[in-house]
């Protein structure tokens, strides 16, 4: 029972990661049409840069913030400069474009901060809390880590739902020209859209690193694992990534857990599958049949 | 249109040739390279390719990328800092060690790759510390057929010795995973009878063999054993299987960043058993500074966050900096080494790398090929070095380090639990070693001589 | 004589696959030639760049001839290599050599048809997601059936003894004894030679039309009576089985299959070489593979002599053919024989037209004007992209 217990609160924390790292792909999804496969090495670049705050002696908090920042920084840049000519051609050079950038950032991370393990601290206890007697296998790292994944998919929601620039952000995803026509500066939400979506996942990457260890791989089964939450929730919707990453997951755990820690990336690449033939527009579509 | 259809197949013949041709020229230059070292080496007497009169050529294999490569990627630094040394006092038999380490990323295909390029290109002399069951497997049969002596491979699995007649030209160097299974098994089984044992296993031979030597003595102590893929972070469904069963002491079989990683999920369960690493995983530097980051006093910091947890010691490490051997790495390591400082996986490369140049020694100045395997099958087991229990190499076996002591870590040193124990695979018996290996100092200037 | 010569080459114009097979025996003797005058090292080096090229050119006909993408070719080619080691597991193991081949290139291609039928119903990023799962997920399979497919550690692969025939043959020829690496390099060569003139006879059939026709345009192709989905499922079939052939070929040079040789970057890899040579294009493929073979020594040492650790030259190779995979998106996404070849197009264009005004009154457009897209993959992905 404890075991049943402790397996689910660890795929629940580990889906909320997978949820923010999906919201990340979503929001690129939703402004360029473009799913940004070197999203996990651009994560992992900016949790690099936190550690290296932490490590010349300053809070966590402002190594934090740093690490969102560069986020920022990072996603406008790379779209400005490298995915702009790609945008609107064909979905191939897109998508082999950013496993190009995958690689490099791989590659630089490694000969500039040195391929080795390192512990990024975390700003809460990475104890279990107690309840009547037991230890449950929530930390309040744990906590924190369900909770800024909820409020940022709230936040999400509200600027695509309810604020101005969220409507011309999804215009000038949905057709560019017209768009451009009613007089929305495309480039710009484009931009805006990018960037967003790596500060998104820069917040994924600092969540998994905190109070565990990274090294230039950390994020690559997480590329995965957070593509398949996101077509869950059909790519198209921050809530429905959020639910596809926690059933992820909490699925994977009980995989890992019970079946054997070997088939993970096969329960997951066959949960995919399903998805895909049987609800290709994800587990909340409301129109049946769509392109995937 | 017509004329356009041929163009691609015709470009595919221009573009075979063109390549072809070119690796070809390349391989004309290099050999002309090769070629030249081995026309220098008539006076010595020495007819072994990578050998001259001045010059002895070595090669490894290790990944210095990938998701292996964080620690092990300090090995060859290790070696590297310590034939350094060595050259630096004038070499063997007059001979400077030339060191060659290739990249494998801990895959076999580039092993195989890299190893044809050491062998046939480099023209080494021998392999020394290519590290990695997969990775090795992959090229112990080339080796072999060339007849290149492929010593200390940097693994702990059977296969490296306990069959001299299917690979006469390879040695192991560490104890195997077998012979440290059955000294941790026969301690747990005299000193904690009653233990509810769980092992955590890493799902390879590390923890094949490793079960296989645990399960000769604990076979009904054992309550669960739990693997793990290396390179899937997530451990917690294991810890967890663990915990269910009820396991009050864990043996685990892992690597460091595993042995930090189990350490956390154990917190977040507030699981709370006996833990027993292997010498592989209880680097309590490492796992210490691993851990030391983690806030709240959930987790002591430096090296004493391991206090209590017992492991196994077969060579002194930078725990013990009063160790003459450790001594000596140190000293080799601030003349010799790259920037950082000293850790336990450079001192396992020097530790080798050691063992290595008194293999030279043994095999006297006449350098051959096999001449160096027979000196390590008559001499082997007399050899020098800051391994605590004596090799076990004879005709009959090339099987490394025969033995180890078990240890409790105290302020991130290890106090010993028992004397050095020793052992073979199978059915050998498990006795205390008298061969007073564990008291031995390094010579003055550090280079070993013959046995 | 001239009618001799006219023949001749209505001959050359006439008969695909007899062109094929003399550019294809033409590619056998410059193999022979430059496989006997270099040394075991290159041999073997020519042998991986080979597999890999086998596989590029399978992937290259998926991603550039039917605009599928696909990072599972990996997970595909350790399917062949585990077929092979499951058949080559000790020296008394009877199976002949071609046989093994046969059979790591049929439980391929089986497997193509399943992944391709999934595939098939997906585009661009969706199918790259789940190849990408695809090439995760399938190394877990050999470590979770440990005792079947060696766990870790992975399946030996016995070389089997060169046939008597083989050696006296290839004494006979070249006067000197034939090594076991180059009679793997003879192998996987062979093999490539094989492949690459299949794969380019069946790119000028009615089936390559057909892929092409649903490259351009899905709805004009189905007008025109073309079944996407049989279109789809059979060029990643094809391209499966080539890969399947390609990691026998691997199997056989490296003498292992492990799960830790089919990871996430030998996908990546194929995929570079195909887009470093120019999609659709079987030169590029060639090319691609040359480089990826060839390169990471050179740019090692490169930085080895500049100072850099071995540690950290060794993340060089892999950050070159990242910037070039970029690079080759953004400004040539012919790829590097696509663009030579629209070079020499246009060099030749403008020739012929100069000529043609001078002539004058002619049309300089209309006869035999090159590079329209169904005839030049490369353009595809050149199409959109310089928007």
């Amino acid at each position: 029972m404890q075991q049943l217990l402790n397996t689910a609160l660890g795929g629940l924390t580990l889906g909320m990661v997978y949820a923010a790292f999906a919201l990340a792909l979503v929001l690129i999804w939703r402004s360029t049409r473009v799913v940004n496969f070197a999203q996990a090495p651009m994560a992992m670049v900016t949790t690099f840069v936190a550690l290296v705050i932490v490590d010349a002696g300053h809070s966590y908090w402002l190594a934090f913030a740093a690490a969102l920042a560069s986020g920022l920084v990072l996603g406008a840049v790379i779209e400005r400069v490298v995915v702009r000519p790609v945008e609107g051609g064909p979905e191939i050079n897109a998508v082999i474009l950013t496993l190009g950038l995958f690689i490099v950032l791989h590659a630089l991370a490694a000969v500039i901060f040195g391929n080795r393990y390192r512990s990024f601290p975390a700003p809460f206890g990475v104890r279990g809390i107690e309840v009547g007697g037991t230890t449950i296998a929530l930390t309040g790292f744990g906590i924190f880590t369900i909770l800024a994944v909820l409020v940022t998919m709230g936040l999400l929601l509200l600027l695509f739902q309810r604020t101005d620039i969220g409507l011309r952000m999804r215009a000038s995803a949905f057709n560019p020209e017209v768009a451009r026509l009613l007089g929305v500066r495309v480039g710009r939400m484009l931009t805006l859209g990018w960037a967003l979506a790596s500060v998104v996942g820069s917040l994924a990457g600092l969540l998994i690193a905190g109070g565990s260890l990274v090294h230039p791989g950390y994020m690559d089964s997480v590329v995965v694992y957070g593509f398949v939450a996101a077509v869950l929730g059909g790519l198209d919707s921050p809530f429905g990534a959020v639910v596809g990453g926690l059933l992820l997951g909490l699925a994977l755990s009980f995989v890992s857990g019970y079946v054997g820690s070997q088939l993970v990336a096969l329960a997951a690449l066959v949960i995919l599958m399903l998805v895909l033939v049987l609800r290709p527009g994800g587990l909340f579509a409301q129109t049946a049949a769509r392109r995937v | 249109m017509r004329r356009r259809l041929h163009r691609p197949t015709t470009l595919v013949a221009a573009a075979t040739a063109g390549v072809l041709l070119l690796g070809a020229c390349g391989a004309g230059g290099r050999d002309d390279d090769g070629g030249g070292g081995d026309g220098g080496d008539g006076g010595g007497g020495a007819t072994a390719p990578g050998v001259t009169e001045d010059s002895i050529k070595i090669g490894a294999h290790f990944p210095l990328t990938g998701v292996a490569a964080p620690g092990y990627n300090e090995i060859p630094t290790g070696a590297k800092a310590y034939f350094d040394y060595v050259n630096a006092q004038g070499g063997v038999h007059g001979r400077q060690i030339e060191y060659v380490v290739r990249d494998d990323g801990y895959n076999p295909t580039n092993t195989s790759s890299v190893t044809n390029e050491l062998v046939l290109e480099e023209e080494i002399f021998a392999m020394v510390g290519g590290l990695g069951t997969p990775t090795h497997s992959a090229v112990v049969d080339f080796l072999n057929d060339e007849g290149v002596p492929d010593f200390f491979v940097s693994s702990g699995s059977l296969q490296w010795g306990d069959d001299p007649e299917a690979y006469p030209y390879t040695f192991g160097w560490q104890p195997d995973y077998e012979i440290e299974g059955k000294i941790i098994g026969q301690y747990v089984a005299e000193n904690m009878p009653d233990a509810k044992v769980g092992l955590f296993l890493q799902d390879d031979d590390f923890g094949d063999d490793a079960e296989k030597g645990v399960r000769q003595f604990l076979d009904d102590q054992v309550v669960a054993a739990e693997r793990y893929t290396s390179g899937n972070t997530d451990v917690g469904p294991q810890i967890a299987g663990l915990q269910a069963a009820g396991a009050d002491l864990v043996l685990s079989f892992n690597t460091p960043s595993y042995t930090a990683l189990s350490q956390l999920v154990a917190l977040r369960l507030g699981y709370e058993p006996q833990w027993f690493y292997t010498n592989v995983g209880s680097d309590a530097d490492l796992v210490g500074s691993l851990l030391s980051r983690f806030s709240e006093g959930a987790v002591e910091g430096g090296s004493s966050s391991l206090d209590g947890v017992m492991t196994t010691e077969y060579i002194p490490g930078v725990d013990q900096p009063d160790d003459p051997w450790v001594q000596l790495w140190q000293k080799v390591w601030d003349e010799h080494g790259e920037k950082g400082k000293l850790t336990n996986y450079r001192v396992y490369g020097m530790s080798h790398a050691y063992a290595f140049v008194q293999a030279l020694q043994a095999a006297g100045e006449d350098l051959t090929r096999d001449g160096i395997v027979e000196a390590m099958e008559e001499v082997g087991a007399d050899l020098e070095g800051p391994q605590l229990a004596p090799f076990r190499y004879s005709s009959d076996s090339h099987l490394g380090i025969s033995g180890m002591r078990v240890v409790e870590i105290q302020d991130g040193a290890g106090e010993d639990l028992t004397p050095v124990l020793i052992t073979d695979i199978g059915d050998a018996e498990i006795v205390e070693d008298d061969s007073g290996q564990d008291g031995d100092a390094p010579p003055e200037n550090g280079v070993p001589e013959a046995p | 004589m001239a009618a001799l010569r006219t023949r001749a080459s209505a001959w050359w114009a006439g008969s695909i696959l007899g062109r094929h097979l003399l550019v294809a025996l033409l590619g056998l003797v410059v193999v022979v030639v430059v496989l006997e005058s270099s040394s075991d090292f290159r041999n073997l080096q020519l042998a991986s760049m080979a597999y890999l090229g086998i596989a590029a050119g399978g992937l290259t006909v998926l991603t550039g001839l039917n605009g599928q993408i696909s990072l599972g070719h990996g997970a595909l080619m350790a399917i062949g290599a585990y077929t092979t080691a499951l058949l080559l597991d000790d020296r008394e193991a009877s199976t002949p050599l071609p046989l093994v081949v046969l059979a790591a290139v049929v439980v391929t291609l089986l497997v193509g048809i399943a992944v391709g039928a999934a595939a098939a119903r997906l585009h661009g990023p969706y199918l790259a997601g789940a190849t990408l799962a695809l090439a995760v997920a399938v190394p877990g399979i050999a470590l979770y059936f440990k005792e079947q497919l060696g766990g870790e550690q992975g399946l030996r692969v016995v070389l089997p003894d060169i046939p008597a025939w083989v050696l006296d043959l290839a004494y006979f020829v070249t006067g000197q004894d034939l090594t076991r690496s180059r009679y793997v390099a003879y192998l996987a060569w062979l093999t490539l030679v094989i492949t690459f003139v299949l794969l380019a006879n069946l790119a000028r059939s009615r089936v390559g039309r057909r892929w092409r026709a649903v490259r351009d345009d899905e709805v004009a192709a189905e007008l025109a009576g073309v079944h996407l989905g049989r279109a789809r499922v059979s060029a990643f079939v094809v391209s499966a089985a080539a890969a399947g052939a390609a990691g026998a070929m691997m199997a056989l040079t490296v003498r292992l299959a492990a799960p830790s040789g089919f990871t996430l970057t030998l996908s990546l890899t194929l995929l570079s070489a195909v887009v470093l040579g120019g999609l659709g294009s079987l030169a590029g493929a060639l090319l691609g593979a040359a480089l990826l073979t060839f390169l990471p020594q050179v740019v090692t040492d490169i930085g080895v002599d500049a100072g850099l650790s071995d540690i950290r030259a060794a993340e060089l190779a892999p950050l070159v053919y990242g910037v070039v995979m970029v690079l080759v998106i953004l400004l040539a996404p012919a790829g590097i024989v696509g663009t030579v070849r629209t070079a020499l197009l246009k060099r030749r264009l403008r020739r012929s037209a100069a000529a043609q005004t001078r002539t004058a009154g002619t049309n300089p457009t209309a006869p035999g004007t090159p590079g329209t897209p169904t005839t030049d993959p490369a353009t595809t992905t050149s199409k959109g992209s310089t928007t």
